[in-house]
């Protein structure tokens, strides 16, 4: 694909079909491979030893637990790119990632404590990871509470991008301190992130309901930004190629 | 609003070349001078401090070793929430009064002059904190070392406290929602200093040493002081368009 | 035995309440954005109609 063509999509115009056209196909991968994932994570893959049927929970925390990073990262990428070149569309890429990013975090964030309870005896047990995610979970509020609290949207495009940027430096830094200060006041902790060892059906579920998951979250990510385009775009003169009368 | 002089016009000249050194000495001199013009409102800020120290022992009793336990996190959280309520002083009043585009169009270099406003908001907000923090130390059972050992941790965070919440507050200028959001924004940045900082302390008691902490808590400092300056004067480029 | 299975598979090992909240939960989360998405664009799609927008291309092209 040449440069030129790249440059085009990156109107909101011309990414608007792109995006309208693609959701169908990332909805339906997700769902078959979410249909698949779940019947090797439920069915197929075996009780575990230490930890009985309770693992299971893994299938949906572990892929929920990476999408939150992974999409944290995409966002600040966007971010990036939005301030370096200025454009529009990048900007809404950014601003449609979040609450999907939020939402897995949230995930994360349940299935961890239910999976806590029965594994090792307490709902919350403060651990680095599950500490770092509600962490995280606090940066994508921000992100999306410091957009809705701006009025002007390029304003509110570049703000949260900046904010983004800190957030995205500054999460390995903490997630080390926050390890050293689980290590610190645990001493001999039980660590939920030392998982069951993993059998080959439990590994190849959590791998296919991850890739499920990231399949999900851009059919809806593309599916939002189509959303956000047309609200922000509303006065455009284009706007009225994508709204079909019909409908 | 009347007219009247602003800040900017009054307490001098900037520089004629535009040195970056030149304008952020310009900058925390004039940002001092302004602070200790309201020298109320500074103390209004350690009252603060005290204040929220002293809701502890009301909260949890008077058992002094609770306290002692509980004494380097409660006075690091304090110092966190102090720092936070004196953000939005570093750019309101400048971009109220029209003087931070003053500084956005000025010949000496922006980040050198944000620099010069977050140094100038350190020294009156952090630097008392620092001061004042060994003698409420006190009152939660530490030791001398300990207490000496807050105040250097307290020395060591509290810049980067201020430079973090520079980007915060610019960020937010001139929002409705103001202080929640700011905290909302911040606060997550704030967490490594704090756990190195209160750590410190309890690294010392358990004999192991604080300068792994504290060598970690002068690291953030040095990056952020690199940092933080540019993304506080992209933030408030941003605010001011 | 299906019937066994069934129940077997709903008790996981004593674990069923812990699994399958966390199943539901994550079921719930999902089917709410994707109706609040879909909502919004709908929402989005018909600010824009109700303006009066003017269309440079017929009708019947997608």
């Amino acid at each position: 694909m040449s440069s030129i063509a790249w440059f085009k999509l990156a109107s909101p115009a011309s990414f608007f079909p792109l995006a309208r056209r693609l959701v169908p196909w990332f909805g339906a991968a997700a769902a078959v491979l979410a249909t698949i994932g779940l019947w090797v994570g439920l069915l197929v893959a075996p009780t575990d030893a230490q930890q009985g049927d309770a693992y299971r929970i893994i299938f949906i925390h572990v892929p929920a637990a990476w999408m939150s990073m992974f999409i944290y990262l995409v966002m600040a990428f966007w971010c990036a790119v939005s301030l370096t070149f200025n454009t529009r569309l990048a900007a809404m890429l950014a601003q449609a990632l979040a609450p999907t990013g939020a939402m897995f975090t949230f995930l994360a964030l349940v299935t961890g404590a239910m999976w806590g309870r029965p594994a090792w005896g307490t709902y919350w047990a403060w651990d680095a990871r599950m500490t770092s995610e509600l962490i995280l979970l606090f940066l994508y509020f921000g992100y999306m509470a410091l957009r809705n609290a701006i009025d002007d949207p390029r304003r509110a495009d570049r703000a949260s991008a900046v904010l983004a940027l800190v957030g995205v430096v500054n999460v390995p830094i903490i997630y080390f301190s926050v390890k050293w200060w689980n290590t610190l006041h645990q001493g001999a902790s039980v660590s939920l992130t030392s998982a069951p060892t993993m059998a080959a059906p439990m590994l190849a579920g959590m791998l296919v309901m991850a890739f499920a998951a990231w399949f999900y979250a851009i059919a809806i990510v593309l599916l939002r930004v189509q959303a956000i385009i047309v609200e922000r775009e509303k006065n455009a003169n284009w706007i009225g190629d994508l709204v079909p009368r019909t409908r | 609003m009347s007219v009247t002089v602003t800040s900017f016009d009054e307490v001098g000249d900037q520089p004629r070349d535009s040195s970056a050194w030149k304008g952020f000495a310009w900058s925390i001199a004039r940002d001092l001078r302004l602070a200790f013009r309201s020298r109320a409102e500074l103390g209004v800020l350690i009252l603060f401090y005290v204040i929220v120290v002293t809701l502890f022992p009301l909260a949890v009793g008077a058992d002094i070793a609770l306290l002692r336990a509980l004494g380097p996190g409660v006075l690091w959280v304090a110092a966190l929430l102090a720092s936070l309520l004196s953000l939005p002083r570093i750019f309101a009043a400048d971009f109220a009064d029209g003087s931070l585009e003053q500084l956005a169009l000025s010949t000496q270099p922006l980040p050198a002059l944000i620099s010069g406003k977050i140094a100038a908001h350190w020294i009156s907000t952090g630097l008392p904190l620092v001061l004042v923090s060994p003698l409420l130390g006190a009152q939660f059972g530490l030791t001398a070392g300990e207490g000496w050992l807050l105040a250097l941790g307290l020395l060591i965070g509290t810049p980067t406290l201020s430079l973090l919440g520079a980007i915060g507050a610019a960020l937010t200028l001139g929002l409705r929602a103001g202080g929640g959001l700011l905290a909302l924004l911040i606060l997550p940045l704030y967490v490594p200093i704090l756990i190195f900082g209160a750590g410190s302390i309890e690294a010392a008691r358990a004999g192991l040493g604080a300068s792994a902490q504290l060598s970690l808590l002068a690291a953030v400092l040095l990056a952020t002081v690199v940092g933080a300056p540019i993304a506080a004067t992209a933030a408030v480029r941003i605010a001011l368009d | 035995m299906k019937e066994g299975g069934l129940s077997a598979f709903l008790a996981m090992g004593g674990y069923g309440f812990y699994v399958w909240t966390s199943y539901l939960v994550a079921a719930i989360a999902v089917a709410v954005e994707i109706i609040s998405v879909r909502a919004r664009k709908r929402a989005a799609m018909k600010s824009v109609r109700k303006s009066g927008h003017r269309v440079s291309v017929p009708d019947d092209i997608q």
